[in-house]
């Protein structure tokens, strides 16, 4: 579904991917792991197509085709979607509102009608049940004061209402106590199937106690420097990097 | 012959209309007289620097309108908050509609300034409020005094507060070519009393007008007044909206101003804190395009202390509009525990929008907190990335992330139905694509 060929990239010419390359398969879940300034984050928002980042060399296709000259928005048009570590608040514009301007945007794209009010009430319904999002909740401005365990939430149910083909959790876990950390991995994992795949990143194996990978990979230094089964997340939560980063030199 | 001369010339036909031995005649005529000394502020003021009026001084304005002027509700009823029941005090070409109007003195006085300035059980509170917060020296200020006939008159007495809220609307029906106008407003709410107004000017033709306003507000002891101004008129309407606010003890006044449309505008915001423990509220939205022009120019004056002020202003400006914002604040040496705060976020949308923005503190105590911002900026991307993420295209992206905000402002307007009307002009003006009820 997603391949990347040594992927390069930079911001401002600061060099921060050095040669990524990852095939993720539909119906697999893939973890990235790695120290504080590994790369991981930008290899997000490069897949997501945030302008910033400069792809020096490489390709990065999703169903083989190529992404690279796409907007974001018509990235997510094609099934990418990322959670965000850090959500942005937009306020004024409720939860809802927002999701609906979302869905028939992509639906717009895709030659579709508005979705029918009743079909979203329905929607909206049955997402926010599944991850515990009280109504209330839904009619509040977008991630405007919400805690960091709600943002993540909400990021959460954003994916379940789009259905993409790749999402990608970019640190979904950080800000969540273990009871929010298990209904938001439980709503990831219902989103599971074998036609779509999931690409989670997060410093440590605590999540992936919920979200089980088939493959755990390594980030370090803008590179993939190991690649494993969950086995490998379960290694370095014992060790920490060092070893890698040993490894890495040798 | 110019516009400064037409209007001495029209003031001396004016005295033929107005009771000469009034004590306000006295103050109408020593406010010609400064206005005949200064004349039309110019460019060359620090306070007029980046707004000119000389384009102004050029039209050859009727000062009078000729005839009385009659509309039917149905075809101006958008420029009413119609959703709600309010009073309403409606001018057509500066006289009084009594047909569009709602009036009440049912507990509170919600009436005509005509009334008030020429009946004698008005004019023991004349004498002590009229023209005793607004400038005696400032020259439009002056001129709109020397003209002060016509406008609304509120009167909200202790511990009261009116059924409902106020709406001031002026209405141009260009039947003149070129109309200037001159509403003299009063508002005194006394001690623990409350209300509610909402001001718009608003010209129903392509014909040149020109609105020169002053109101006075008086808010006593413990007394609440939300003000409301919106602006949102035709490219051949100009407004210079005088505002004097005099504020005692523990009192709240909250002036928002909506700007979204109009050939020139200048609003003069001014707050005199004469107490402790109270609080200025100044927010303002401002949406401009084409060659639209605004110009905020407020003054918060701290005389006492253990007070706040607030002031938020939030602009976006796109094709050849250009913004002013010039914020004073001037904290008293006596006024310690002073909270000031400012803040003006400005977006340019357009290479040749234009925006001058000023933060000017006059602070002689030592013991305040004190903070201003003003930024001029476009918009974060890491937000605009964030909801083309989610599918929505760059421009529509754009456009709600301006919608966001400026909306920030509204937080503080405490009429639903006004808030929900603002918040639609907003998006129309930005071209949110809101397919969803806000």
């Amino acid at each position: 579904m997603l391949e990347i060929k040594d992927l390069h990239a930079s911001i401002e010419d600061k060099k921060i991917l050095n040669g990524i390359n990852l095939k993720v398969n539909a119906g697999e879940v893939h973890a990235i792991m790695g120290p504080n300034g590994s790369g991981k984050s930008t290899l997000a928002s490069v897949i997501a197509g945030k302008e910033e980042f400069e792809i020096k060399k490489g390709s990065l296709a999703l169903d083989g085709e190529n992404l690279e000259d796409l907007d974001p928005e018509e990235r997510a048009h094609k099934g990418i979607f990322l959670s965000f570590q850090y959500p942005v608040e937009i306020p004024g514009v409720s939860v809802t509102n927002f999701m609906k301007t979302a869905i028939n945007a992509s639906r717009k794209a895709r030659g579709l009608e508005d979705m029918p009010a009743n079909q979203m009430l329905k929607l909206i319904r049955e997402k926010s049940e599944m991850l515990e999002i009280d109504r209330k909740f839904l009619s509040r401005s977008l991630n405007e004061g919400f805690s960091g365990g709600e943002k993540k939430r909400n990021e959460i149910f954003q994916m379940a209402m789009l259905e993409p083909k790749l999402a990608i959790l970019d640190e979904t876990d950080s800000g969540l106590d273990i009871d929010a950390l298990r209904i938001v991995a439980n709503g990831v994992n219902k989103l599971r199937g074998k036609d779509n795949a999931i690409i989670v990143i997060t410093h440590y194996q605590r999540l992936l106690e919920y979200i089980v990978p088939d493959f755990v990979h390594v980030l370090h230094d803008g590179k993939i420097v190991k690649s494993g089964s969950k086995e490998l997340a379960l290694e370095l939560e014992e060790k920490g990097y060092d070893w890698i980063k040993q490894e890495a030199i040798v | 012959m110019d516009l400064k001369d037409k209007l001495l010339s029209s003031f001396l036909a004016f005295e033929n209309n107005v009771d000469l031995d009034h004590p306000v005649h006295e103050v109408r005529s020593e406010a010609i007289k400064n206005f005949e000394e200064k004349g039309f502020p110019s460019k060359k003021e620090e306070a007029w620097k980046y707004t000119s009026l000389n384009g102004i001084q050029k039209v050859d304005f009727s000062i009078f309108p000729k005839k009385e002027n009659t509309l039917e509700y149905k075809d101006i009823k958008k420029y009413f908050l119609h959703e709600i029941d309010t009073y309403k005090i409606v001018f057509i070409d500066g006289v009084y509609s009594s047909y569009l109007s709602e009036t009440t003195h049912d507990g509170v006085d919600v009436c005509l300034m005509s009334a008030a300035l020429t009946k004698p059980q008005y004019k023991q509170v004349i004498d002590v409020y009229f023209n005793k917060v607004a400038s005696k020296d400032e020259s439009l200020t002056t001129l709109n005094t020397a003209f002060s006939k016509e406008g609304a008159y509120i009167y909200i007495p202790k511990n009261k507060v009116p059924k409902k809220p106020i709406q001031i609307v002026h209405l141009a029906t260009g039947n003149e070519a070129a109309l200037m106008l001159q509403p003299r407003n009063l508002v005194i709410v006394e001690e623990n009393a409350e209300v509610q107004i909402i001001e718009r000017h608003q010209s129903l033709t392509g014909n040149e007008v020109l609105t020169n306003s002053v109101t006075e507000i008086f808010a006593a002891k413990d007394a609440n007044v939300d003000y409301y101004k919106v602006q949102n008129d035709e490219n051949t309407a100009s407004l210079i909206d005088n505002t004097y606010i005099s504020q005692k003890d523990k009192s709240i006044v909250r002036v928002h101003t909506f700007s979204f449309g109009g050939k020139l505008t200048r609003n003069n915001l001014n707050f005199y804190q004469n107490g402790e423990y109270m609080d200025s509220v100044l927010k303002g939205v401002t949406i401009l395009g084409e060659k639209q022009h605004v110009d905020h120019h407020t003054l918060v004056h701290h005389a006492e202390p253990n007070c706040e002020s607030h002031q938020d202003y939030k602009g976006i400006f796109g094709e050849k509009s250009t913004g002013v914002f010039n914020g004073k604040i001037i904290v008293d040496r006596i006024a310690q525990k002073t909270n000031a705060f400012q803040q003006n976020n400005n977006i340019l949308i357009s290479d040749k929008a234009t925006i001058n923005t000023k933060p000017q503190l006059e602070i002689f105590a030592d013991d305040v907190k004190c903070s201003h911002g003003c930024t001029i900026g476009q918009l974060d991307e890491d937000a605009l990335f964030y909801l083309q993420s989610r599918g929505i295209p760059k421009k529509e992206a754009t456009a709600l992330l301006m919608y966001a905000f400026a909306n920030n402002v509204l937080e503080s307007v405490r009429i639903p139905e006004l808030k929900t009307r603002i918040n639609k002009i907003i998006a129309n003006k930005l071209g949110v694509r809101v397919g969803f009820e806000l």
